[in-house]
């Protein structure tokens, strides 16, 4: 059930160069899979107006608390890294079709791949594959090494590599270079990134099942203003889809990419 | 007795208070939030003949104060809407405005005559005002004589009363509105979107896909509040007024310059409750005011 809810801030904190990883808590936790987003207010002002969507990286039911790890890049998500211990944040969620875990079967093995900022739903997603004792392995890109985050949480739950633009860190390249690499061996791959980087994992492995988690410019975030519509393949009866309501999450090869 | 119930051609409102078109869909994602038997009316997505898949993405970009929209008139086609989404409406208790669109004059005439037999739909908005398709739309809200005439074969058809959605982005919107009273309007809503544009700030290109977009939002409310005062004067026919209204105060702002009811656009994007809240929150507007029926701020600022 989606809710809006004034959550507390719980901690923030500066994890990478731009990079803010912000704790809350609230009922509306409980709701929550990996791979939804939520819709969040960053001022209660008409400067800026609309929410911001962010992902979910780790939720934990127990404390009714969530974090989300996102990039204070424009106005709206400087604003919301100002916020402190005790302050409130109006958060519109949980949105949206997250991953399904139960896709890779306990004693498989799944693929996660992210790209930047697509990097933080799959945290949760890692944690709640391994809880299912599902094995894990991350290759993960980053523009350079000093916008990188987490490795410490990715190590924990699997094998995981890095491919940098610059290669300050991992492998100089992209995502795929680690592929060639490494070759990773797995049954069902997961990815959350910019779309030259999922249209590239299409490609390169066309013959497994795989879930991939789209970003689009959205208005309402609950389906009622056709912003994040997107247009699907002909494998699909749908013309199209909405990423808010109908995603964030779809099987390959849904969207046209 | 209520304090807040208003009636107009065709329509017994609870309240005031409605969704404007583009910004609820057909009311099924809302209905996931609250109770839509709450809302004064309903005004449906912009139903054409055809299905229509609507512009490129992006189709959205923030603004000071607003945002811009180019989405293009995405929607299912009449059968679907009919089948469908307006069968779904049924089980509230509400009445629908039903936003008719179209390429030329028979589109709409197509639309108009079917939809208006719906048992919810209590009347029509006469969409001439879409800034973001290439043909039809403002085409028909731009030029006083067309939109006389539109109208007068809209009517012909309709079973409902028909109102007419105005666009700001003429000259003047009184000879629009003086136009469509006219041709057999049975009311005005107004203002639809802004012609605007916003640039990327590497590249000089606009962010939005479509180039232009209709501008909404609280920055738009001085715009409209100043055309609903205008319109009001020059006509007879009742107006159900909107532009960036976020709350109770802008309700009594746009009744008092003449508006009859109120419609709300993209706070619902923002405040996904806006609309129940402002209901609630009406009546202790009114003890503030020192009204005892909301009907007698309508045109206010004019007395």
């Amino acid at each position: 059930m989606i809710r809006q809810e004034k959550m507390t801030v719980v901690a923030q904190a500066q994890i990478a160069t731009n990079i803010f990883e912000l704790t809350l808590q609230g009922q509306l936790v409980q709701d929550m899979t990996p791979g939804q987003f939520v819709h969040v207010k960053v001022s209660d002002s008409f400067e800026p107006l609309l929410r911001r969507p962010i992902s979910i990286a780790n939720v934990d039911k127990e404390k009714s608390e969530f974090t989300m790890i996102y990039r204070a890049e424009g106005r709206g998500t400087q604003i919301l890294s100002t916020n402190r211990e005790g302050q409130l944040v109006d958060v519109l969620g949980p949105i949206g079709n997250g991953f399904p875990v139960e896709a890779v079967s306990p004693g498989q093995t799944a693929l996660l791949v992210g790209g930047g900022i697509g990097v933080p739903p799959l945290h949760e997603l890692s944690k709640q594959l391994n809880a299912r004792g599902v094995k894990t392995i991350h290759v993960l890109g980053f523009q350079s090494e000093d916008v990188c985050f987490y490795e410490k949480e990715f190590s924990a739950l699997g094998d995981t590599y890095y491919a940098t633009v610059d290669g300050s860190k991992g492998t100089k390249g992209f995502v795929t270079t680690v592929f060639d690499e490494v070759k990773p061996e797995f049954d069902v791959f997961y990815s959350c990134g910019p779309l030259p980087m999922l249209r590239a994992l299409e490609q390169y492995y066309p013959e497994k099942e795989g879930y991939l988690s789209f970003e689009e410019r959205m208005g309402c975030g609950i389906g009622a203003c056709f912003a994040c519509v997107c247009n699907t393949t002909d494998a699909v009866e749908k013309d199209y889809v909405k990423v808010c309501s109908d995603g964030p999450v779809f099987p390959k090869g849904v969207v046209a990419l | 007795m209520s304090r807040i119930n208003i009636e107009l051609p065709g329509l017994e409102l609870k309240n005031p208070i409605m969704p404007a078109s583009g910004c609820f869909g057909f009311g099924r994602e809302y209905a996931q939030l609250y109770d839509l038997s709450k809302l004064g009316a309903i005004m449906i997505k912009a139903t054409t003949v055809e299905t229509r898949a609507g512009n490129p993405t992006p189709r959205v970009a923030e603004t000071a104060a607003g945002m811009l929209n180019a989405i293009g008139l995405q929607n299912p086609g009449i059968d679907k809407v009919m089948n469908e989404e307006l069968k779904f409406l049924e089980s509230y208790d509400v009445p629908i405005i039903a936003n008719v669109a179209g390429t030329e004059t028979a589109d709409y005439v197509e639309v108009a005559r079917r939809i208006s037999t719906a048992q919810n739909v209590k009347a029509l908005e006469l969409n001439i005002s879409c800034p973001n398709v290439k043909h039809g739309g403002i085409q028909f809200g731009t030029d006083a004589e067309t939109a006389r005439e539109l109208v007068a074969a809209v009517k012909a058809v309709s079973q409902v009363p028909v109102y007419v959605k105005l666009s700001p982005n003429v000259t003047s919107i009184v000879d629009i509105a003086k136009a469509v009273e006219a041709g057999g309007a049975d009311g005005i809503t107004m203002i639809n979107t802004l012609v605007g544009m916003r640039l990327h700030e590497k590249t000089g290109k606009p962010v939005i896909a479509n180039g232009t977009g209709g501008l909404s939002g609280p920055a738009v409310k001085p715009v409209a509040i100043r055309m609903v005062y205008e319109v009001y004067k020059a006509v007879n026919i009742p107006i159900i007024g909107m532009g960036g209204v976020t709350c109770a105060q802008d309700v009594i702002d746009f009744m008092s310059v003449g508006a009859s009811a109120v419609a709300v656009g993209t706070a619902n994007f923002v405040d996904h409750f806006v609309c129940p809240n402002i209901i609630d929150e009406l009546p202790a507007k009114l003890d503030e005011l020192g009204v005892q029926h909301i009907s007698e701020i309508i045109g206010r600022s004019h007395r």
